[in-house]
């Protein structure tokens, strides 16, 4: 099955069509989805990860909500790069 | 058009579920126990599961999305009310009627919108009651409940706007079903009373709001409640 990063990364890839300014993914794993250094406003943040939960979801065969109420109360948010969302996304995964 | 309708078994969800295949629309409906007639229609598809139920609803929601491809309406009818003075109320009443009609409705908003937003378009029906605008002495949990459905209606229209999805609430005066079955006839006679029109709501009263809540040419009213009778 496709690792998980490959997927966000996949899902940033499309959503780039749609965007006037585009989010940079040459960093790879340190790809800044949102927040400081982002360039994606909170709707088209919120857009983005549905798309990623559905890929996720499409590709493992599960059911999970990615905005769970963990997410919300971290210290630091698992949404800040590719990486920390990939590894939240795992976690998840493995509950 | 795709529609679906939570708490199909009887009463107000029947008859919407009935007028929309009858209208050759495609219809998905739920609720905890499989109604008598869904092997009725080919153009339906039952869900038996409690709407406040997430695992299941997810579920739900994914088999949608795979087998369908998408939804154009969602009508929020599954509800429930107790009657009872506040004093009588055990808490576990109160969790139920929240569980079904405040966390399901936003439960089921939330996972239809998330598919509504691929194709740009959606519609989601709410329902409110006329026991709120009323304040109804011994209905002050379903009441609040409700409530709270109007805040909803109102908050999600604004964060849903930018997908094409409208998102409004319908208010019917007292139907006769099952939910109001336990009303004595005089309480009921002096709630009528209190209409601008002085009759019980119908199931055509109700489908004629939801009808036009759902057309194309409403993409422009959102976040409104639809008092019906005068209320
Ligand atoms: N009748 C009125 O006077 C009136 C007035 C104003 C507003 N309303 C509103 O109109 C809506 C429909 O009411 P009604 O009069 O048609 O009530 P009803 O005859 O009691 O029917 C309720 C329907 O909801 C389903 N349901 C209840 N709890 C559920 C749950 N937790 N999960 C899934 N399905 C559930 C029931 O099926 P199962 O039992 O099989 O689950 C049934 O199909 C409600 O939201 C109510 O608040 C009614």
């Amino acid at each position: 099955m496709k690792e998980i990063n490959k997927i966000i990364l996949e899902q940033i890839e499309d959503y780039n069509d749609f965007l006037e300014t585009k989010m940079d993914t040459s960093a790879g794993n340190d790809t800044i989805l949102f927040g400081r250094g982002g360039v994606i406003d909170s709707v088209d943040f919120v857009t983005l990860l549905l798309d990623i939960e559905q890929a996720v979801n499409d590709e493992y065969g599960t059911h999970i909500a990615i905005s769970n109420s963990r997410a919300m109360s971290q210290k630091n948010s698992p949404f800040r790069t590719v990486g920390t969302l990939a590894e939240y996304i795992k976690n998840l995964l493995e509950e | 058009m795709i529609i679906l309708i939570t708490g199909t078994r009887k009463g107000i969800g029947k008859a919407i579920a009935e007028h929309f295949l009858a209208h050759g629309d495609t219809v998905i409906g739920c609720s905890r126990t499989l109604p008598d007639w869904a092997e009725n229609f080919s153009n339906y598809e039952h869900f038996t599961l409690d709407v406040s139920d997430e695992e299941k609803v997810l579920k739900m929601f994914g088999k949608i999305r795979k087998n369908y491809g998408g939804l154009d309406a969602l009508i929020n009818n599954a509800g429930i009310a107790s009657m009872n003075h506040s004093l009588l109320t055990p808490i576990e009443t109160v969790k139920n009627i929240f569980s079904t009609n405040t966390i399901g409705t936003f439960l089921f908003c939330r996972e239809a919108a998330k598919i509504m937003r691929k194709k740009k378009f959606g519609r989601i029906v709410n329902f409110v009651t006329f026991a709120v605008p009323f304040k109804l002495e011994g209905e002050a949990s379903y009441a609040a409940s409700k409530a709270a459905i109007v805040s909803l209606t109102e908050t999600l229209a604004r964060e849903y706007a930018d997908f094409g999805i409208t998102v409004n609430a319908v208010a019917p005066p007292a139907i006769q079903t099952d939910l109001i079955r336990g009303v004595p006839e005089e309480k009921m006679n002096r709630l009528l009373q209190r209409q601008a029109i002085h009759r019980f709501g119908t199931f055509e009263d109700v489908i004629n709001a939801i009808e036009f809540f759902l057309r194309k040419e409403s993409d422009f009213v959102t976040g409104q409640v639809l008092y019906l009778g005068g209320v």
